[in-house]
């Protein structure tokens, strides 16, 4: 049986630093295309999907 | 030999039975011509015992008709094959099938072996009442075989989403990243470029139940997600290994019942898309009628 984390955050991305911390990795941006190009790369890395809260916080999740 | 006739007569008409029943299945189980063998093979084996057994009550040789009827148990290791072999390839899905639905469609196959034993048994029987006369005998057995297969079949054919639900186009919007399809919030869509994607390619549809058993058997999981895997292999499906934001969605609406799907086909063809979803079948798992019940003609 393989493992798989799922329903659990992978990776956050964002370009505020306030509003994000805890365990799962953090990656900080500069610019929103940049928080778009990291997400993607992220998502695709881990075959996850994007989601946006709103807040312009991106989390990657494994559904 | 003078059950020769009867026995190749019930043995070819059980086995094209199963040949015609497995002909109008190809969607469901995609791999002929090996899977087709398997399947021809083992109907093969069913017609054969089912048109012995004539011959055998005939003779009065009892204890064969009993060992005939413990090799028919043997066909319950059909839907074991299927099962597994389904579950086997699941993981190279891109949209999966569903437990339910694995289950449904390996419940037919055992099914339809006897569905062939069936067939081939009456054909023996009219084939040994019609000894008389040869002509009449092969005419009677083709009518009897055409007749039972055509018959088992109208009756073991379950209905299918159309025959349940009303089907409309739905308009595809976006609340911030929120997909919402006819008022029902789908997923969280977290790019741009995805939501754009989505704007310009994509299809979705309401599915309105039209009853209330209808609304209790669309609200099963499997059944969602049949509807998904059955509509992508059908109008195709944009998108590739680990792309989560296209995987097609099935999703419910607590208040109304409905279903909403939406999906970014291979080919923009809404007609095909609608026609793929009523075309899903309803799966026998699924099925729930509360309407029988006391209660649920009350809530009506």
């Amino acid at each position: 049986m393989k493992v798989r984390a799922a329903g659990q955050i992978l990776a956050v991305v964002t370009m505020h630093r306030e509003k994000v911390g805890g365990q799962a990795p953090i990656f900080y941006t500069e610019s929103q295309e940049e928080t778009a190009q990291i997400a993607t790369y992220l998502a695709r890395v881990f075959m996850a999907a994007i989601h946006d809260l709103g807040n312009g916080v991106y989390i990657i999740v494994k559904h | 030999m003078q059950y020769l006739l009867t026995i190749i007569l019930g043995t070819i008409g059980g086995l094209l039975a199963r040949f015609y029943m497995l002909r109008r299945d190809y969607r469901q189980y995609p791999s002929y011509p090996q899977g087709w063998a398997i399947h021809l093979f083992i109907g093969f084996i069913g017609a054969f015992l089912g048109s012995i057994i004539v011959p055998s009550v005939l003779e009065q040789e009892f204890a064969a008709v009993s060992f005939l009827l413990l090799a028919a148990s043997q066909f319950r290791e059909v839907r074991n094959i299927e099962r597994s072999s389904l579950e086997k390839i699941e993981a190279t899905e891109l949209v999966v099938r569903g437990s339910a639905y694995i289950e449904g469609i390996a419940r037919v196959f055992e099914a339809r072996n006897y569905l062939s034993i069936i067939t081939s048994l009456f054909i023996s029987i009219v084939s040994e009442l019609l000894k008389f006369n040869l002509t009449l005998r092969l005419i009677g057995s083709t009518a009897t075989g055409l007749l039972t297969a055509g018959l088992l079949n109208y009756l073991m054919r379950g209905p299918s989403i159309s025959d349940i639900a009303d089907i409309k186009l739905a308009e595809i919007n976006f609340d911030g990243p929120i997909l919402d399809i006819g008022g029902v919030k789908v997923s969280n869509v977290g790019l741009d470029s995805v939501r754009e994607i989505y704007q310009k390619y994509g299809v979705a549809a309401e599915i309105h139940p039209k009853d209330p058993d209808a609304k209790a058997t669309l609200s099963n999981i499997g059944q969602m997600q049949a509807i998904a895997h059955d509509v992508s292999s059908m109008v195709g499906v944009r998108m590739d290994v680990g792309e989560q934001e296209y995987t097609p969605l099935v999703r419910r609406d607590p208040v109304s019942g409905k279903l909403v799907i939406v999906i970014v086909p291979s080919e923009d063809d809404e007609q095909a898309f609608l026609e793929a979803i009523s075309n899903v079948p309803v799966l026998e798992g699924a099925i729930r009628k509360p309407l029988r019940s006391v209660a649920g003609r009350m809530m009506d």
